[in-house]
C-alpha cells in the first residue's frame, strides 16, 4: 500500500529535535562531574585546570563517611524489606481473588502521587505524638513507605507473566505450597526481585524530604550535602561528592532496569512459544 | 519490544529450558515423599495437620480465596496503614490544635483554617504554588511529547534504548540534579560567567536564580524524563492503519496530526500532566535552593512551621489544605481522561 510510506520516511527536523533533547537532559548533570575536576573555588568558565584535589579533600572528611555509612544501613534494609513485602503484595493479588482488589492496589501505589513532603510532616507528628525519637530508624520507616509503590510496580508485571502451570505441575506432583513457591515461582520472579531491592537501594540512598524530617543525630548522605549546600566555598568538594554518587548509583539503575525489561522480554517469547 | 526479545531470544531460552530441567530433576527426587503426605491437587496450599484439627468453618476460611490473599498482603497493608492512614489521621487532629506559646493548645478550634482563609499570604502563596506548578506542567508537555512522537513513530530500531536513555536521568538523585541547575544559573554560574567571558554582558544576570522561572525550567528538566513514558505508551498504541486511512482519504499531514494522532494520544497527556503536576505542588528543594524570597512554594512555608516557626498546627493545616487541594485536582484529571478516553472509543 501506498499510504505506508509516510510512516517510514525520516523526519529530519524530527531527529534533530531528539539530539537537542538528549543534550538538554543530559547536560545539566554532566556539569558536574566537569567542574569536580576544576582547579578553582569558583564553580565557572572558563575552567582553571586538573585537579583531583576535591577528592582527596572528600577522603579525610569523618562526617562524609559517617553519613555514607548510614545511608548504605539504610537502603539495605529499607531495600530488603520493601522488597519482601512487595513480594507479598504482588502475590496476593496475581493469585487470589481478593475482594476490593482495586482499591487495594490504588492505596498501595497512593504514595507515588502524594508529595513526599506530606509524608515526611504526617510521620513526623506521629512519631513525635507516639515519643519515638527519630532515628535512622524512623528515617527507614519512611523510606519504606516511598518505596514500597516502586516494589510493587516493579514485582506485579513478573508476577503476573509467568504461567500459572508450571505451579500447577509442582502441585500435582506432590510438593506443598512453600516448596512450590521455593522451587518454581521464587526462580520465576527472581529478576523482578533483583530490579526491586537495585531500585529501592537507589531511590533510599537519594531520598532526601523524609530524611530531612525524620533524622535524628545520625544523617544521611543527601542530609550531610544539603547542610553543605549553604556554603558557596564547599561547592567543589559537594561536586567531588555527587561525582562518585551518580557514578555509583548509576549502573545499579541501569541493571535493575535492564533485567526487568529482560524479564518482561522473556515471558513475552515463553508466550509465543506456547 | 518484540525486536529485543527476539534477540535476547537463544540464551533466555536456554536459560528458560535449563531451570525448568533442574526443577524436573529435582521433582524426582521429592516425589517418594509426597506419596506418604496428603495428596489433594485442588487445595494444595491447606497443609495436612490445619485440615484435620479445624472444623468447617476454619476450613470454609481457610479455602475463602479473598481472606488469605488479605492475609498474605496484611504485613504490607499495616505498614501502610501505620505509614500513611494513621499518621494522616494525627496531623488532621494536630491542624485543629493551636500554638500556645512553646507548647499546643489542644482543643479543637477552627483558627489555623480561618487563618489560612483569611489572612490573603496563604492564599497567594498557593496560587502562586499552582500556577509556577503549571507553568513546568505545561512546558513538560511541550517539550516533551515531539520527543514521545519521535520514539513512537520515527525509531524502528533500539526503541528500549532510546526509553532507557531518555528516563535514566530522572533515577539520578533529585537533589543532586537541583544543585546542579545552582551551578549552571548560579550568580556567577555556568551562564553568567560564559556570558562575561565572551562579554555579551557587563554584569551578571540577576533574574536567573533566585526566581520562579528558575524553579519552573529546574522543574522541568528534573520532570522531563518522567512525563515522555506515558505520552509515549498512547503514541505507540495509536493503530497506525488509521493514519494510513486519513491520508488515503485526502488528509495532509498537518490534519492527520491534530484529527488523529494529538485525539488518540491525548490520555497519555493528561496522564503525564497528572504526574508531574501533583508532586510538584509539594516540592521543597527546588524552590529553597533556586526559588528566593518571590519563587518560594506552599512546600516551603509548610516545612517552615515544623521548623524555624515551631508552629505545627498551622503547618498541618496547610499540609492539609494542599491534600485537599491534591484531591480535588486529581478529580477533574480523572473527569478530563474519563472524557478523552469517551471521546475515542
Amino acid at each position: 500500500m501506498s499510504g505506508m510510506t509516510f510512516l517510514k520516511r525520516p523526519n529530519r527536523a524530527l531527529s534533530v529535535y531528539a539530539v537537542l533533547f538528549l543534550v538538554a537532559l543530559y547536560a545539566p548533570i554532566l556539569l558536574i562531574p566537569l567542574f569536580s575536576f576544576n582547579d578553582s573555588i569558583y564553580v565557572r568558565f572558563p575552567m582553571e585546570g586538573f585537579t583531583t584535589r576535591w577528592f582527596a579533600e572528600l577522603w579525610g572528611r569523618e562526617p562524609v563517611w559517617q553519613s555514607l555509612w548510614a545511608s548504605g544501613k539504610v537502603g539495605v534494609a529499607v531495600a530488603i524489606v520493601s522488597t519482601a513485602l512487595g513480594v507479598l503484595a504482588a502475590r496476593s493479588i496475581t493469585r487470589y481473588r481478593v475482594p476490593g482488589q482495586g482499591a487495594v492496589v490504588t492505596f498501595i501505589m497512593m504514595p507515588l502521587v502524594i508529595p513526599t513532603i506530606i509524608f515526611g510532616v504526617a510521620l513526623l507528628a506521629l512519631l513525635s505524638r507516639s515519643g519515638v525519637p527519630l532515628s535512622l530508624y524512623t528515617v527507614g520507616l519512611g523510606h519504606l513507605i516511598v518505596c514500597l509503590p516502586f516494589s510493587v510496580a516493579t514485582l506485579l508485571p513478573r508476577f503476573e507473566g509467568f504461567d500459572r502451570s508450571l505451579e500447577q505441575a509442582s502441585a500435582d506432583l506432590g510438593e506443598n505450597g512453600w516448596w512450590t513457591f521455593w522451587r518454581i515461582t521464587f526462580p520465576l520472579v527472581l529478576p523482578g526481585i533483583v530490579a526491586s531491592f537495585l531500585l529501592t537501594f537507589t531511590i533510599s540512598f537519594d531520598e532526601f524530604i523524609v530524611s530531612f524530617f525524620l533524622s535524628g543525630n545520625e544523617t544521611t548522605l543527601p542530609v550531610y550535602i544539603w547542610t553543605q549546600l549553604r556554603f558557596p566555598q564547599q561547592f567543589p568538594s559537594i561536586l567531588a561528592l555527587a561525582t562518585l554518587i551518580i557514578l555509583f548509583s548509576l549502573p545499579l539503575i541501569l541493571i535493575s532496569m535492564s533485567i526487568s525489561r529482560l524479564g518482561l522480554a522473556q515471558d513475552a517469547t515463553g508466550e509465543a512459544k506456547t | 519490544l518484540s525486536e529485543i526479545s527476539e534477540r535476547c531470544h537463544p540464551n533466555l531460552a536456554a536459560e528458560f529450558s535449563h531451570s525448568r530441567d533442574d526443577g524436573r530433576g529435582r521433582g524426582d527426587v521429592a516425589l517418594p515423599g509426597s506419596e506418604v503426605s496428603h495428596f489433594s491437587p485442588t487445595d494444595q496450599e491447606v497443609s495436612p495437620s490445619a485440615k484435620g484439627k479445624t472444623g468447617r468453618t476454619a476450613r470454609w476460611l481457610l479455602r475463602s480465596d479473598g481472606l488469605r490473599g488479605y492475609a498474605l498482603m496484611s504485613p504490607t497493608l499495616i505498614i501502610l496503614i501505620i505509614g500513611v492512614i494513621v499518621p494522616f489521621i494525627i496531623l488532621l487532629t494536630i491542624s485543629f490544635w493551636t500554638r500556645d506559646g512553646v507548647d499546643f493548645n489542644t482543643t479543637p478550634a477552627m483558627t489555623n483554617y480561618s487563618r489560612a482563609v483569611n489572612e490573603p499570604m496563604f492564599g497567594l502563596l498557593l496560587a502562586r504554588t499552582f500556577w509556577m506548578s503549571g507553568m513546568a506542567t505545561v512546558a513538560t508537555i511541550l517539550i516533551c511529547y515531539p520527543m514521545a512522537y519521535f520514539v513512537a513513530f520515527h525509531v524502528h530500531q533500539n526503541k528500549m534504548l532510546w526509553l532507557i536513555l531518555i528516563t535514566l536521568p530522572f533515577w539520578i538523585s533529585y537533589l543532586l540534579r537541583v544543585f546542579a541547575w545552582k551551578v549552571i544559573l548560579g550568580y556567577e554560574g555556568a551562564i553568567n560567567s560564559t556570558l562575561m567571558w565572551a562579554r555579551w554582558i557587563e554584569a551578571p544576570l540577576e533574574f536567573l536564580l533566585y526566581s520562579p522561572t528558575a524553579v519552573i525550567i529546574t522543574l522541568t528538566h528534573a520532570w522531563a524524563a518522567f512525563a515522555i513514558l506515558p505520552m509515549y505508551v498512547s503514541l505507540e498504541k495509536i493503530d497506525k492503519s488509521l493514519l494510513v486511512a486519513a491520508t488515503d482519504l485526502g488528509d495532509g499531514p498537518v490534519a492527520r496530526f491534530f484529527r488523529i494522532t494529538l485525539p488518540l494520544s491525548m490520555p497519555g497527556v493528561i496522564a503525564a500532566s497528572f504526574l508531574i503536576f501533583i508532586p510538584t505542588t509539594g516540592d521543597y528543594i527546588t524552590p529553597a535552593l533556586l526559588g528566593g524570597p518571590d519563587g518560594m512554594m506552599i512546600g516551603n512555608l509548610i516545612q517552615a512551621q515544623f521548623g524555624g516557626v515551631n508552629n505545627w498546627p498551622m503547618g498541618a493545616t496547610l499540609a492539609i489544605i494542599l491534600m485537599l487541594w491534591i484531591a480535588a485536582i486529581a478529580v477533574v484529571f480523572l473527569y478530563l481522561a474519563r472524557f478523552a478516553k469517551a471521546r475515542i472509543t
